[in-house]
């Protein structure tokens, strides 16, 4: 008989929830959701070893266990830590942590040369949307950004050394996922940079995947370079046969054009099946698919915003939800506002519409 | 009380060869050792109150309490002789002049632990010293202290020195495993600790050169006896480096009942300010510890006379004391300008951070860009704001202590002497020709004859 896994209650922002030993705070908060889920930058549940150096997901231990119920002294990682019985773990609800963490994007933010608008991550890039949720406004370093020599990682993989965030998993990747790894940290300290020691070129079989795994535009497609803005594209699930990966991905297409091909991804932005590198590079033609169907973006994302995904419209009509009632119009917003009136071709005025514009139509009229 | 347990033959012609160390009752603890029950020298030195003079001052009988013994699996013993903290220079003394007593203190420290290959991992800097370890070691061995079967008590032990490349992380243990396994020094996420998972996996033990050393006398006089040295938990003697603007700088063995103003002044140790000057500030463990003020330094925030252990130099938490630390106590005169002394300690931490978190890598580059603009009068009053906040960010949310260890001297330097940094943000041209001078509170001080 197999052993019984020990159940953990675990209580993280007031809310309880059992998990399995050895399941860490980060996760037992994705099994929550929603608010209470630490933002993750370097941890990929994927990758053995990796988490706790970007210190975004720091979390308040505020009760150790029910055995040992002192608070821990620090904050800590929450990706790292496992939990235990009767823990009980602040994150959106401790002031300490917010700081802590608004003070971690600020590093994180310190050298990154925001150059998003020509950044072929923007879009689905974690550092924006950590900075949005997390991060202040304006920036208090008045120093010279750092810059590094550039290296070139051969035909597929680009890499942007300066909008890299130091958060190894790249490393992990291609020490778990492919069979030989010949990049790595060089130097130390904020001059510590992800090159090959020698100039090569990244050409092992599944070494793209570090592309899925870099949480910004450090690391990125060659073949998608500056070709287009994620948002325009449309992402469609499709698969094919494989001789050594699953074959199951992401086509980002732009009309019929397929412009980039990526490994599926979870709602954590984690790869589900890593693919390699003929399935994400050299196929490049719909035909080489079989195409399943759009692929489910949360509502959040930027790249929803073209609507790929059909709506789900309610069946029932207004009347019916109200019980047979006619919706009734309140008020015509036309009648009041100065800038809405209908009347008025908006195209026809030459320059931005104004109030002005309308009281001089107005008087016209 | 100068009483030297450590250093008290390290002055004697020839002590770095066997026969003159055996001759002068060397390797007397080895041969008690070995007669004892490993667990039984885990007690003794848990009843000796030792603690890890490495800069934490953790109890090191109750580490060694918690090393796993799991069946099966080998376990390490590791010395710490990665000293690079700025103002510590006293393992080197030790292992320079008595190298045999490390020795044997790494033979009964193995033996109680149950470790057959024992590692030195010694500073990168330190070339010359590798050579004076490794010819002890092979006289420890030609004389059968080392090797198999040492003494006929069927344990066997090899000591293995290996050099380290330059690195202060290295000195973190976890990043000290790393690298003695070959691999980047990045310190390790914890837990788990290495007690449990340590080099190669296997539980092992990390102690500091001088705590491996401190055994031998425990061993010698037993436990009780040497907890009778010493005040309060500060038990035994401490190797205590000073350096900076005193008179006499060097290595100093006392136990931990004189008083700071007795360890700078009286002529047995630093003999005073140099060339007549005043005392500004010290930093008394090493450059990581918050600094004082003369008037701190000497006296507690109540009034206490301050000494040299433990418990009186931490007395008032960060807001008005310090730390003990490695023991490296840096003394600063007044013509020292401590917006410079800080900036020069944030660049050896920029330097030397691994790069592996966040508030770390960025954090100590932006403190000393800070500290270089405020040093060259371009600073604004609200830079020392920023600094403040900078540091406080970065102190706890790390990876490991060195994050702790770069903050810690900005935080101290702003807290006590932030009108000399008002100084340098209000006086922009003067800063760069003169040095703020005394701070104002820095009474006339008596001196001890």
């Amino acid at each position: 008989m197999a052993e019984e896994i020990k159940k953990m209650k675990v209580t993280i922002d007031n809310i309880t929830v059992e998990v399995p030993q050895g399941t860490t705070i980060l996760q037992a908060a994705r099994m929550i959701g929603g608010d209470v889920v630490p933002p993750a930058m370097c941890y990929y549940t994927k990758l053995q070893g990796s988490g706790g150096k970007c210190r975004t997901c720091l979390v308040e231990v505020s009760k150790g266990s029910e055995a040992d119920p002192r608070p821990m002294p620090k904050l800590v990682a929450s990706c790292r830590t496992g939990v235990m019985d009767g823990m009980e773990v602040k994150n959106i609800t401790s002031p300490k942590v917010l700081d802590a963490r608004n003070g971690v994007v600020e590093f994180l933010l310190l050298n990154h040369p925001l150059d998003c608008p020509i950044c072929d991550q923007a879009g689905e890039c974690h550092l924006q949307d950590l900075g949005y949720e997390h991060g202040k406004e304006a920036t208090r370093y008045e120093f010279k950004r750092r810059t590094f020599e550039k290296h070139d990682l051969g035909p597929y993989i680009q890499l942007h050394m300066t909008r890299c965030i130091l958060c190894y998993r790249c490393v992990y990747t291609a020490d778990q996922v492919s069979n030989k790894r010949v990049h790595g940290i060089l130097s130390r300290g904020d001059h510590a940079e992800i090159a090959t020691y020698i100039e090569k070129s990244l050409d092992n079989d599944f070494i793209g995947n570090v592309i899925d795994v870099c949480p910004v535009g450090a690391l990125t497609d060659k073949t998608f370079r500056f070709k287009n803005r994620v948002w325009f594209t449309k992402p469609v699930n499709a698969h094919r046969e494989c001789k050594c990966c699953s074959g199951k991905v992401t086509l980002w297409q732009r009309g019929e054009e397929v412009l980039r091909v990526t490994a599926r991804k979870d709602q954590w932005g984690e790869v589900e099946d890593w693919i390699c590198n003929e399935c994400r590079f050299e196929k490049k033609k719909v035909s080489d698919w079989v195409i399943e169907g759009p692929t489910h973006v949360s509502r959040h994302s930027v790249i929803s915003q073209g609507h790929y995904e059909k709506l789900n419209r309610p069946t029932e009509t207004f009347s019916k939800v109200h019980d047979g009632r006619k919706p009734k119009l309140l008020m015509d917003i036309h009648s009041v506002s100065e800038v809405n009136d209908p009347s008025i071709d908006l195209s026809a005025i030459n320059g931005p519409a104004t109030g002005k514009v309308f009281e001089q139509s107005k008087k016209q009229a | 009380m100068a009483r030297k347990l450590l250093l008290e033959k390290a002055h004697v012609e020839g002590i770095r060869h066997f026969d003159v160390y055996r001759r002068e009752g060397g390797y007397a603890s080895v041969e008690k050792a070995l007669k004892m029950d490993p667990a039984s020298i885990v007690e003794e030195v848990k009843k000796s109150g030792l603690r890890g003079r490495g800069g934490a001052g953790f109890a090191t009988g109750l580490k060694w309490s918690f090393l796993a013994k799991p069946e099966g699996v080998p376990r390490y013993l590791v010395c710490n002789a990665d000293e690079s903290e700025p103002g510590t220079f006293k393992d080197r003394f030790l292992m320079e002049f008595i190298p045999h007593l490390l020795i044997e203190g790494l033979i009964v420290s193995s033996f109680a632990l149950g470790s057959n290959s024992t590692y030195i991992y010694i500073r990168g800097e330190y070339a010359w010293i590798v050579g004076i370890l490794e010819q002890a070691i092979a006289e420890a061995k030609q004389n059968g202290f080392l090797g198999k079967n040492i003494l006929g008590a069927g344990f066997d032990l090899e000591i293995y020195v290996q050099r380290g490349a330059g690195a202060y992380i290295c000195g973190e243990e976890t990043a000290l495993i790393e690298s003695l396994e070959g691999k980047r020094g990045n310190p390790r996420i914890k837990p788990p600790f290495p007690a449990i998972k340590g080099l190669w996996d296997c539980p092992t033990v990390v102690n500091n050169v001088e705590t491996l050393a401190a055994v031998v006398p425990i061993i010698n006089m037993g436990g009780e006896e040497y907890a009778k040295i010493g005040v309060g938990r500060s038990t035994g003697t401490k190797l205590i480096s000073a350096c900076g603007n005193i008179n006499k700088p060097g290595v100093y063995e006392m136990d931990m009942t004189i008083s700071v103003e007795e360890f700078i002044y009286s002529d047995e140790y630093c003999g005073g300010i140099a060339n007549g000057k005043k005392l500004k500030a010290c930093i008394p463990g090493g450059s990581s510890v918050p600094i004082l003020p003369a008037n701190l330094l000497l006296k507690t925030a109540k009034g206490e006379t301050r000494y040299m252990n433990y418990e009186s130099l931490s007395d008032g938490g960060f807001a008005s004391g310090s730390m003990m630390g490695s023991g490296g106590f840096i003394v600063l005169d007044e013509d020292q300008c401590v917006v410079r002394h800080t900036l020069t300690l944030a660049r050896f931490y920029r330097h030397e951070s691994c790069g592996q978190c966040s508030p770390c890598r960025e954090g100590t580059g932006w403190m000393e860009k800070i500290l270089q603009k405020i040093e060259n009068g371009k600073g604004v009053s609200s830079d020392i704001d920023l600094l403040w906040d900078i540091q406080r960010k970065i102190e706890g949310n790390t990876i490991c202590p060195l994050g702790d260890a770069a903050a810690w001297p900005v935080a101290a330097a702003i807290r006590h002497f932030r009108d000399e940094f008002e100084w340098h943000v209000n006086n922009p041209s003067l800063c760069l020709t003169q040095n703020y001078g005394l701070a104002h509170y820095a009474d006339e001080l008596s001196v001890v004859a």
